[in-house]
């Protein structure tokens, strides 16, 4: 649905994006993750088309952003960070206004304001100005202006930020409810949001593409196989040799001797590694008080990539 | 032209979402009033002309008009929603359009309400209403230049007070081009070329409540010049 190819920005000296690649499948909820500054919004204004590229592609349903702008703006609701919004109108006039814009015309812009003021938990302030809106709420109008068309393509910028934690939890109900028929592509910092509600994570690394799958394939990746922390009540002298040359265990190291018991971390790339170290244990008489699979979480990846700079593709 | 419509219903109805449009309006019919009537010695003339009253408003638009214009964009681009209306399947030509003609109804309204005067006059003796009519299409094409730049102005900046004093200098350099005590000063092949420019020598056709054909072509082609100035400068924002 979205073809991002080679995307080059600059601003003055700054590279914002450099050579960026990826695509979105319809569908897909696809996080866009990375810190401050790495380049996230500017991608999703390109996207947009509310600021052009320096180089490289981007194709909206098949539509070139460049030459068919109105075409592609036609077919996706955005939401820009901060939800920005006109402070004197009415939530019901905004969305009127929004939904006429969208193409949108009598009865059917009623009965869709009507929705959306349903959907986004909006019935009691529906008749404010949005001006005395809470932040949560004001975010909330900003999400029934990027649904009310009922677009094919989903661009959130940071969707949940400056929300208290039961908002948020609506919220990200709400884009994982549409992002089952729709193609989403958000960015956010808060790690924990990106393994709740996206299928598939690109991270961003000043400018440059770090890393992309899913949670569980990014974790896999940066780990370099399973680790697990076996701990063993026997002399660690016997019990590594036996470790080295199970086959199964690729690195070892001794993590720790707590309550005098040997306590090992372990690399593996085997497929069940815990099974054949309990077999192991077993055949060599260790009493065995920990066998543990070590998941590294998506925060660590995040750290890793983005402070050491690798490319993984 | 639907859109352009809906742009423009939208901001029409945002001036008078907030009071500074009210008092814009009380301010600027008492201040032409008092202007007409005290100032310009009106009852002292004792002629039932509005004429003075057609010299004096273009001066006055100087200062009101930019403060009609100065939020159009300024205040879009601090707020931030600048950015959910460029990403609104919307061309940048209509947008300027409707910020256009939701401020010009707005002169157009506010020129209405002045009505009590030509009222005043005509009841005072006889008047002459084909000039009285002319006087006030003059104004608003005088308007609608200052207008249009005014909202080219607003798109260069963020701050709407600096939008407002750029765009009414802008408008004083425009007029003070044509008035004579400038054109003596400068040389003589320089002359033409201003008067040719410059707003402030075609006031004579308005205050006489005379249509002439070649000021209304300098007003119209002159809004068309900012407002596509307008369109450009919103065009490069995508580029920068």
């Amino acid at each position: 649905m979205i073809e991002v190819r080679g995307l080059t920005k600059r601003f003055g000296a700054t590279v914002a994006l450099d050579d960026v690649t990826f695509d979105v499948s319809a569908g897909e909820v696809l996080g866009f993750l990375g810190p401050n500054g790495a380049g996230k919004t500017t991608a999703m204004r390109i996207i947009t088309c509310y600021i052009s590229q320096d180089g490289g592609t981007v194709r909206v349903d098949g539509l070139d952003t460049t030459t068919q702008s109105v075409e592609v703006r036609r077919r996706i609701g955005y939401l820009p960070e901060s939800a920005p919004l006109y402070q004197d109108m009415g939530v019901i006039d905004y969305l009127g206004f929004i939904g006429r814009i969208r193409g949108l015309e009598a009865p059917r812009l009623r009965a869709r304001i009507d929705e959306m003021v349903t959907v986004c938990g909006l019935t009691r302030m529906a008749h404010r100005t949005i001006g005395t809106l809470s932040k949560g709420f004001c975010q909330r109008v900003g999400l029934a202006q990027t649904l009310i068309h009922d677009p094919e393509v989903l661009i959130l910028d940071e969707p949940t930020t400056g929300l208290d934690p039961n908002q948020i939890v609506e919220i990200r109900d709400l884009i994982k409810q549409i992002g089952q028929k729709k193609t989403v592509l958000l960015s956010t910092h808060i790690l924990p949001e990106v393994e709740a509600t996206c299928t598939r994570v690109l991270i961003v690394n000043e400018g440059r593409l770090v890393a992309s799958g899913t949670p569980h394939e990014l974790a896999a990746q940066s780990q370099g196989g399973t680790r697990i922390f076996l701990t063993v009540k026997a002399v660690p002298e016997t019990v590594e040799p036996v470790l080295r040359g199970s086959g199964v265990v690729r690195d070892l190291r001794l993590a720790g001797t707590p309550d005098g018991r040997a306590r090992y971390e372990i690399g593996s790339d085997a497929d069940e590694p815990e099974a054949a170290l309990f077999q192991l244990a077993v055949q060599h008489h260790w009493v065995l008080t920990e066998l543990r699979r070590e998941s590294i979480s998506l925060e660590q990846v995040f750290t890793r990539l983005t402070t050491r700079e690798t490319v993984v593709r | 032209m639907r859109n352009v419509l809906t742009i423009a219903g939208k901001e029409f109805r945002s001036y008078f979402n907030s009071t500074i449009a009210y008092i814009f309006m009380v301010v600027f019919l008492v201040l032409n009033a008092l202007l007409f009537f005290e100032l310009q010695k009106f009852f002292v003339v004792g002629q039932a002309t509005l004429r003075d009253f057609f010299g004096l408003v273009p001066i006055v638009f100087l200062f009101f008009v930019p403060a009609i214009s100065m939020r159009l964009w300024a205040e879009e681009r601090k707020l931030g929603t600048l950015e959910t209306l460029m990403t609104l399947p919307l061309r940048d030509a209509e947008v300027v359009l409707g910020k256009y003609l939701a401020s010009l109804f707005f002169l157009l309204i506010t020129l209405a309400l002045t009505f009590p005067l030509p009222a005043i006059v005509a009841s005072l003796g006889h008047a002459d209403a084909g000039a009285m009519f002319c006087g006030y299409l003059g104004l608003i094409l005088v308007g609608g230049v200052y207008l249009a730049l005014g909202l080219w102005i607003s798109s260069l900046t963020e701050n709407q007070i600096v939008a407002f004093i750029v765009a009414a200098v802008a408008c004083l350099i425009l007029f003070i081009l044509g008035v004579d005590v400038l054109l003596t000063a400068v040389p003589g092949w320089l002359v033409p070329f201003l008067k040719g420019i410059a707003l402030g020598g075609r006031f004579s056709s308005i205050e006489r409540g005379v249509i002439d054909l070649r000021d209304v072509l300098y007003y119209l082609s002159l809004i068309g010049f900012f407002l596509f100035l307008n369109v450009r400068s919103v065009e490069s924002r995508r580029v920068a």
